[in-house]
């Protein structure tokens, strides 16, 4: 396969960036996409002249660290599926792929394709974790909780925190990465106890931190690799406007 | 040096609760004012950074990463093993102890090993507690399932992202940490050097790697949780930025590198498709409790299923060799990884292989998916379902138990695995080697400590399956905020170490050096084919088969490649900047050296034990064959210097309860 890319190039956080194009003729269809940076990246270090910084781990779809928007949809055309893991047979001979970093102000871009996310990490700190230190805590089979209860937060905790949600919203909020992890955690008898206090620090963290407001377009559903519901965000309006309304709860 | 484990005295099951009430105490007080840095962010890592937190330690706590959830035990599919019983199918504390040690082939610790099986059902107790999102049963109580190298069904899991979930729980709970100022978090920091002040670990060198700056940290202690280095392989299912270097760094300041041949090979990954490939994927274990291993009986049958003539269906069910099943009826397809692992490359090496590579055997889910099917059927009241109704009901049951991984294997493969068999070939998973550490998890350094597959201590020549979350979280909750209070209570009085001392500015002004000679070479060959070439090497040499000729000969073809490095590379840009081709510059170096350290020390293990098979010692049907008398020791390296000898150190293993016999799983 023949494919040409124009690539968003920027130095560092200050530099304006713009677009490179780079022609590959050898790609194959059983190839991932970072596999074919890594083969564009090769050629590059062959000519001395600089790769393109992309971040990529696991490459198995888990570790949430890629942050490319692919052809305009983060983490490109495959639903359900992060750029890691997606495979050059999703495309065509002679195709021109566009890929850019995540935008968004809360995201600043540090080089090329890599961003800084580290905004998330604060809205978890800030109230996304049940306070209990380790130690001897009661038998975890002291506890039954219904197994749809336990599916239905293990389906929000499934969220990678890769941040493509904001990144395909056109107010980049981050309102369906919030309520993944509200609601994995108010909807557990664990996470009950600070249910209120963890909705409203979290809400209020994620907008010291820039992100916009959620005007229901659900563009984030659709591209999220994790296929996280905005149902969470229907739970997380709830619980924020019981625990915001007529609350003795302050943060 | 004379290695001393510093075993407790007493009964082995009293070993750890005696221990625990007697060793020395940190007073609440004197916690303030104690300093200690975590280096990683993994299950080890955050859990006992979270932990001496919340303890008082004032703690530093580090990862390359852009957030500490990153870590590759975020990529842990199947479970977490707990001698809980609430099957009520005969499990202990006992009984895991017991597989654990047969299962690493009797070349672990057995205080080590039985201290993790008593705080194994604490473990899962704490991360409920946190809010992991376990399977559950319809009655509400915690579902398990079962694992390699077990008879019991003792594994807790989240789907097939277990390791997802407890890393969440672990970092929730260092991020609340965090929150309180107990913790302050370096995300994008990579540590390149330990520092040693009169003898002990005192801090760290570190790059920032956005700006490129090197950055002094101090501390009364510092833990490494760091991880494995399964990456040396360059093709292995480790993230892509796993590697050895912390660990190194603290071999090449003395501490012992401990029985670094030891690696595992996983039975069950997506088999290699291209020159290209960068990584491999994993199919979980818990797969095995379902999926049956099979390659055609008829060499014919393979060429034609090679060349793409027939297909894996095609086979007839009498043309088939189940040879898990066949050759160990006991375990069938739930035996150990590296006996599974050996089992396929056998069929493979006899000419059976199915991938067009010839390497790559079935896994195949039909039985299963037909067991299923008439379970939900007669469940639902439908009492002669036909073949298309039982295929319906038995996929979806498949999905609710494996969700992700049928998933991931038809991205990666563009193959649904519940229609046509998968395709499964053994890669590199895991390090059961690492630093050498006491029975406090410190290493022969004082003050330096390491947790999870960064130290060698629990899993011996091979890990069971779902034993490497246990061994993360134990280290990182129940035992380091307990053991490192017996170095900690020592140093009370040492007021914060200044990062301005002479040994401070010498470790920095070291690591500038090293990085900077990478910029200068100026070569022709980028860091990465030096990397695949050194994977090459050691797969072909070092891998799931060794022999003392091919080792010699892979030893000098390393050094070779060493000497290459340092006359052709060519890297990139510059120091005081974002630079990945420069982290991995220095990555692959320290890969380079630890590997012709495993050579030297499969080498020098004249015996096959767990994932160390060499060629020369196995039995007639081709079981690895143990030379107890010989070997039965952890083999330390202490650095020997540039192109020098390493020298070994033999802390011998005494088994006082299990008595080492013929691992069998037949």
């Amino acid at each position: 396969m023949k494919i040409t890319l124009k690539v968003w190039r920027q130095k560092d956080a200050k530099d304006k960036g713009r677009f490179e194009t780079y022609k590959l003729d050898n790609v194959t269809e059983h190839m991932s996409f970072l596999e074919m940076f890594d083969v564009l990246n090769e050629e590059l270090i062959q000519k001395k002249e600089t790769p393109i910084a992309f971040e990529h781990d696991c490459r198995e779809g888990i570790c949430g660290t890629c942050s490319m928007v692919i052809n305009g949809r983060p983490h490109g055309p495959l639903q359900g599926t992060t750029a890691c893991q997606l495979h050059m047979r999703m495309f065509n001979d002679g195709d021109t792929i566009v890929v850019e970093p995540f935008r968004a102000r809360a995201f600043p871009v540090l080089c090329d394709l890599v961003v800084d996310r580290s905004a998330f990490d604060r809205i978890i700190q800030s109230g996304g974790f049940i306070s209990v230190n380790t130690g001897q805590p009661q038998d975890a089979n002291s506890l039954p909780v219904p197994k749809e209860v336990a599916e239905a937060s293990f389906s929000a905790a499934a969220c990678i925190g890769c941040g493509a949600c904001v990144a395909a919203c056109p107010n980049a909020s981050a309102m369906l990465f919030v309520s993944a992890k509200v609601s994995h955690l108010n909807l557990l008898p664990q996470g009950k106890v600070e249910a209120k206090r963890r909705a409203q620090s979290m809400v209020k963290q994620m907008d010291l931190e820039g992100f916009g407001n959620c005007s229901n377009v659900t563009a984030c559903e659709a591209e999220c690799p994790k296929e996280i519901s905005i149902k969470n965000i229907a739970r997380l309006n709830r619980e924020y406007m019981s625990s915001a309304v007529g609350s003795e709860t302050e943060v | 040096m004379k290695l001393d484990g510093k075993i407790p005295a007493g009964a082995l099951a009293e070993k750890w609760t005696k221990y625990r009430s007697s060793m020395p105490l940190v007073a609440p007080h004197n916690k303030l004012r104690l300093d200690v840095i975590v280096v990683g962010t993994g299950l080890a890592g955050a859990s006992a950074a979270a932990s001496l937190g919340e303890l008082g330690y004032n703690v530093k706590c580090f990862t390359f990463h852009d957030s500490p959830r990153r870590a590759h035990s975020i990529a842990a599919q199947g479970g977490i093993n707990a001698a809980k019983n609430y099957r009520n199918d005969g499990d202990s504390v006992h009984r895991l102890f017991y597989d654990t040690i047969k299962g690493g082939d009797y070349r672990a610790r057995e205080a080590n090993v039985h201290r993790l099986a008593e705080v194994s059902g604490s473990i899962i107790d704490q991360c409920v507690a946190q809010g992991v999102p376990f399977a559950r049963e319809y009655g509400g109580l915690l579902d398990t399932r079962s694992f390699g190298g077990t008879q019991v069904q003792r594994t807790f899991y989240a789907k097939g992202q277990t390791g997802q979930q407890l890393l969440i729980g672990a970092y929730q709970a260092l991020s609340r940490q965090i929150s309180l100022g107990k913790v302050q978090m370096y995300n994008r920091h990579e540590m390149l050097d330990l520092v040693m002040v009169d003898g002990k670990a005192r801090g760290i060198i570190a790059r920032n790697l956005v700006t490129g700056k090197l950055e002094r940290f101090s501390a009364h202690a510092v833990v490494l949780a760091t991880g494995g280095y399964g990456n040396v392989f360059y093709l292995s299912t480790n993230a892509m930025t796993c590697n050895v270097t912390a660990a190194w760094r603290t071999v090449r300041r003395g501490a012992l590198m401990a029985n670094p041949c030891f690696t595992q090979i996983h039975p069950t990954c997506i088999p290699v498709s291209g020159d290209y490939q960068s990584k491999l994927t994993l199919m979980s274990e818990s797969l095995r409790n379902d999926g049956r291993v099979w390659a055609p009986k008829k060499k014919e049958d393979a060429q034609a299923i090679r060349e793409g003539r027939k297909k894996g269906k095609d086979i007839p069910e009498e043309d088939r060799d189940y040879f898990l099943e066949r050759k160990y009826p006991a375990f069938g397809n739930l035996v150990p990884r590296d006996v599974a692992s050996r089992a396929s490359k056998a069929m493979c090496d006899a000419g059976h292989g199915v991938a067009p590579t010839g390497l790559a055997v079935f896994m195949d889910f039909a039985a299963a998916i037909e067991r299923y099917g008439r379970s939900r059927a007669s469940a639902q009241g439908i009492h002669n379902p036909d073949k298309d109704t039982i295929t319906a009901l038995g996929e979806k049951v498949i999905d609710e138990k494996y969700d992700n991984l049928f998933a991931m294997y038809e991205k990666i493969t563009g193959e649904n695995a519940k229609k046509t068999p998968m395709k499964i070939y053994p890669a590199v998973h895991y390090t059961m080697g690492g630093l050498w550490v006491d029975y406090n998890l410190q290493t022969n350094i004082p003050g330096l400590f390491a947790t999870g597959e960064c130290n060698f201590s629990d899993h011996g020549a091979n890990r069971l399956g779902a034993s490497a979350l246990m061994q993360g979280l134990a280290d990182g909750y129940f035992v380091l905020p307990y053991t490192i209070g017996t170095f900690l209570a020592g140093e009370i009085s040492t007021p914060r170490i200044s990062t301005d001392l002479p040994e401070f500015a010498a470790a920095e002004s070291e690591t500038r050096a090293r990085l900077l000679g990478f910029l200068s070479v100026n070569g022709k060959q980028s860091v990465e084919s030096f990397h695949r070439r050194l994977g090459r090497i050691m797969w072909e040499y070092c891998g799931m088969a060794r022999n003392a000729e091919g080792l010699t000969k892979a030893r000098k073809m390393v050094q070779d490649l060493q000497a290459e490095f340092q006359s052709d590379l060519f890297v990139p840009g510059t120091l005081d900047e974002f630079n990945p081709e420069l982290e991995k510059a220095a990555r692959v170096a320290d890969f380079m050296e630890l590997g012709e350290l495993m050579i030297v020390d499969a080498l020098n293990r004249n015996e096959s034990c767990g994932g160390h098979f060499r060629t020369e010692y196995q039995t007639e049907e081709g079981e690895a064959m143990r030379d107890d008398e010989g070997y039965a020791y952890v083999a330390a390296w202490e650095y020997g210097g540039m192109g020098k000898e390493p020298v070994l150190h033999r802390e011998d293993l005494i088994f006082e309860t299990v008595k080492p016999t013929s691992r069998s799983y037949k």
